[in-house]
Formats: C-alpha cells, structure tokens, sequence
C-alpha cells in the first residue's frame, strides 16, 4: 500500500439551496465513511478556512489570496492509502465534490527511504 | 446518526428569522449569508467526524457565533436592530444577549414576526406566499418554481421584489400589539391557507414535493396557534381543515401511482390521527361569532371524515354547507363543488343544471376538473358520448401527466360504456 495526499479544491456554488446543502452534505458522510470502511483513509486530514494569505519573494510580501478564483482554492485535504495512483485515482472518483464542479488532486507522497 | 430529511432547509427559515431579529430586518442580505456560511462549516466538520448527536443546536450555535463576530466587527460600519443598539455598546453583556436571542422561545416568535413581515399589503398574496416559502421554508427559487409549475425567471422576480420592501422597512413586525396583530393576521392566515393549497390542489407532478409545501403550511400554523394573540378561532379552524384534507394525502395516490378521487379512495389509508386531531381542532373554533370560510370548509373535510364509506356521507349536511360557504366566498370552484355535493344528494340532472347555472362559470373553463365534473355526471346519466367528450377536454387542460392520466381513463371508461353498454353496470 501507498499513501496518496488529496487535495480538494472549489464546492459548493454561491446561493446553494439548504437541501443542496444537506444533500452533498450527506454524500461526503456516506462516501468517506465507505473510505474509512475499507481501510483506506490513513488521516482525514482537515477543512481548511477560504480565506488567508500568502508570504511571497524575497521581500516577503503578503498578498492577499490563496487564489483569486474561489474554485483553485484548496478547502481541505486527506491522506489515503490505496495501491498504486490508478488505485487511488479510481477511489477518488466517489467524491461527490465532482456533482459541484469542484474537483481532487491525486498526488502520491514521496516515499522516504532513508 | 442521521440527519432527518429537509433538516437545513428548516433550519435556514429559524436562522434567518433569528438573524434579521438581530442585525435588523434591512440587513437580510447580510442575514443569509450567516446562514450559507453555517451550511458550509457543518458541510465541512461533519463530512469528517459525522452528524453531531443534536444537528440543529449545532448549526444555530455555529451562526450565533458567527452573529457575534459581525456584531463585534461591524459595529461602527452597520447599524443593527435599533433594540439592540445600547447593548453593543457593552461587551460584557452582548454575548449572554444573543445567547438569550438564540433561545427557543424567542426563535418561535422570530418566526411568527418574519411570517408577518412577509405578509405585507404591498406585496400581492403569490408573492407573500413565495416570499414566506422562501425566508421561512429554505425553498430556494428554482424549488419554488418547480412547486408552483411557474416560471423560474417569474419567481425570482416575485422574490426579489419581496425581499426588497421587507428589507425597506425600517423594523420586522411587531407582534405584541395586539391591534396591529389582528389587523395583519387575516392575511397571515390566507397565505398559510394558499401555501396548503398549492401543496394540496397544486399542479405540480411530484407528490413528495407538494406533501412538503403542505406540511411546511402545518408547521407554520401551528407556531400561529401557539402564540397568545394568535390561536383565534379561524386560526383553529384553518389547522383543522388542514389536518382534515392532509389526512387523505396518503390516499389520493394508489398503489400504481394513480390519482384517486374521493370517492374511490380506500379509506382506510386515511391518517387517523390527523383526522382526530382535525376533529378537535374545529371543536376548539367553534367559538365566538365568526363564522369563516375555514370553519365551513372545516366542516365539510369533516364530514367526509366521518364517512366510513363513500355511501355513507351525509350529502345533506354537505349541501348545507356548501350553501352557506357560497354566501361568504362566492367563487366559481365553491359553486362547482357545491353542484357535486347537490348532485350525490339529488342525481345528476339536478347536478348539471346547478352547473350551468354558475355565474362566471367560464372562468372555470380552462380547471381541468370543470369538464370533468361535466363528464361524471353524464356519464352517470348514461350518456356516454358528451361524457367522454368532457372528459377529452378535460385531458386537454391537464396540468400534469399523473391528471391527464387519471382523466384520461375516465374518457377510457366513456368509450368502453359507449362500445358496450352492458359494462356500465
């Protein structure tokens, strides 16, 4: 088994409906109890808040950010177990932040044999 | 644990109502986005940890605290419920204040006073009823339209423009004077009525949704009678009629999914709890001297209660009721059903003329069950061909595919009577 890191980026549309809401909502429970389930989820990770900043260059500027477009930012991440990256990009296919035009970067983490 | 279904959407209406309490009824924008900003806190912990054991405390705290973090922040940008003004001046007593706002009590009548701000005279009663769907139920505008079989852009339009004289005005309805009370409360009372309508006689195909907009107009009543001022007896009478017509939701569709009439429904699927608590209901309105189209309309659901079986209901004290319904409403579908209930009296010749006799009949034209009512009655008379005529026209102007069905195999029934009279027994 490997670990593989995803990244959530973009959800829920602005004026959501509650029963949109309450739907995905209750999508994310069903799915990562069903990860969980079969021995997959090795840290559920955290929700990250949609606001913050970013330190950058030499001069370390802050800007204001992460990203502009609210659909690049990250709003949380999970560390998983699976295979290989076609195994964990298989099981990543279940997240129901695909019904909201948001989507998962699959990325492996780096073994570190030392 | 689970969420219980439409947990949020009920949630939104208690939220907002509180909200607007607090921050002021013109800032409702800044209102709602306390509560989409709820919605998305409990998406993202529960995803992970699951459904907290009690849901609904935990999104009413996440948005308490996220009003003391706007009340803190914004004190000097915004103004707030005027109320609430000399309070924000002093830290230490903000916080246990909006603790107390956050209370049960107080959110039941947050409620109540949004439900009369809705009910604003300038406003006209669809947009009252859409605005009160809207604010209170959480139905977001497309769910609206699609309830309504209206038009999304048509909705939106209604709403907006409701949502622009509740933030206009300068507070939210008071509810504690009793003048202004009683002078508002009619309306209230008709929007409720119309929002069970809709959800009851409705055109919209999906039956799940149409039980939702009658049950949101249950819960809402029943927050009415509740309150001191408000359990008047037409408020009393209006549940019971409610509870009266809901008791049959469960039988108006058959096992194939079919319309059912009342007259074929299987009675026994008829909810008998809410048949008893409509009974009691209208004992409770049988005081004072008003005598509202509730409590006749009341009456007569009960009636058809009382009734075992289809042949045993007491067409007599129907028709009675009806003519003294006709004298306070005076409308063409009274005036119809009215017909109906003279026709099980007195057979269908003098149902027919009482028909034709109906002032204004041709506005009832393009209502399905006009021709339909048409062809019942003919065809009870053996006249197969003008029957299933009627009911042609009737399938015409259906509204949704489960009427066209149901209507269509009564034109069925015409033409195989037609063919071969003999079935007609």
């Amino acid at each position: 088994m490997s670990e593989f890191t995803y990244l959530f980026r973009g959800g829920m549309p602005p004026g959501s409906s509650p029963e949109q809401w309450q739907q995905q909502m209750q999508k994310w429970v069903v799915w990562i109890k069903e990860l969980g389930g079969r021995g997959h989820v090795k840290d559920q990770g955290h929700p990250l808040e949609r606001t913050g900043k970013v330190v950058t260059g030499k001069e370390k500027t802050v800007l204001d950010g992460p990203y502009a477009e609210a659909k690049d930012i990250v709003g949380g991440y999970m560390l998983i177990e699976a295979k290989d990256l076609a195994h964990a990009l298989e099981l990543s296919k279940g997240c129901p932040i695909f019904d909201v035009g948001g989507s998962v970067e699959v990325r492996p983490v780096m073994k570190l044999d030392l | 644990m689970e969420t219980t279904d439409h947990l949020f959407r009920r949630e939104a209406g208690r939220m907002v109502a509180t909200l607007t309490r607090i921050f002021g009824v013109y800032n409702l924008a800044l209102a709602e986005d306390v509560v989409q900003d709820a919605f998305c806190r409990a998406l993202e912990v529960w995803k992970f940890r699951g459904v907290p054991e009690n849901p609904s405390a935990w999104l009413m705290a996440t948005a308490k605290n996220r009003a003391l973090d706007i009340l803190r922040r914004d004190r000097t940008a915004r103004t707030f419920a005027p109320e609430l003004a000399r309070l924000l001046e002093n830290e230490s007593k903000l916080a246990p204040v909006v603790d107390e706002l956050f209370s049960t009590q107080w959110i039941k009548d947050d409620q109540l006073r949004m439900m009369f701000s809705c009910c604003h005279p300038k406003l006209s009663e669809e947009a009252q009823v859409a605005l009160v769907l809207h604010i209170l139920c959480g139905f977001s505008v497309s769910e609206i339209a699609n309830a309504f079989l209206n038009g999304q852009a048509a909705i939106e339009k209604r709403i907006s423009r409701g949502k622009k004289v509740l933030a206009g005005s300068r507070r939210l309805f008071d509810i504690s004077g009793t003048e202004d009370f009683s002078g508002r409360l009619p309306a209230v009372q008709r929007a409720l009525y119309l929002l069970f309508n809709e959800g009851y006689h409705g055109a919209s195909a999906e039956f799940v949704v149409r039980a939702e907009l009658c049950r949101e107009a249950m819960r809402l009543t029943a927050l009415l009678l509740a309150h001191p001022l408000g359990g008047t007896p037409a408020t009393y009478a209006l549940a019971a009629l409610m509870c009266l017509h809901a008791s049959r939701l469960p039988a108006r569709v058959d096992a194939m999914g079919n319309l059912s009439s009342l007259f074929d429904q299987d009675r026994s699927r008829w909810d008998p709890e809410l048949v008893s608590e409509g009974q009691r209901f209208l004992e409770l309105s049988a005081t004072g001297q008003e005598l509202t189209a509730y409590h006749l309309e009341a009456a007569i659901a009960s009636v058809h209660a009382s009734a075992v079986r289809t042949e045993d209901t007491d067409w007599q004290a129907i028709v009675s009721l009806y003519d003294t319904l006709i004298t306070i409403n005076p409308s063409a579908v009274v005036a119809l059903n009215r017909a109906i209930a003279i026709a099980q009296r007195d057979g269908p010749e003098r149902g027919l003329e009482e028909i034709r006799a109906i002032a204004g009949s041709d506005r009832l034209a393009a209502y399905p069950f006009y021709s339909a009512a048409l062809g019942e009655l003919e065809l009870r008379r053996a006249r197969w061909e003008v029957a299933r005529e009627h009911f042609r026209t009737a399938v015409a102007l259906a509204r949704n595919p489960m009427e066209r069905r149901f209507l269509q195999q009564r034109a069925d029934v015409c033409e195989r009577c037609r063919i071969l009279p003999n079935l007609a027994s």
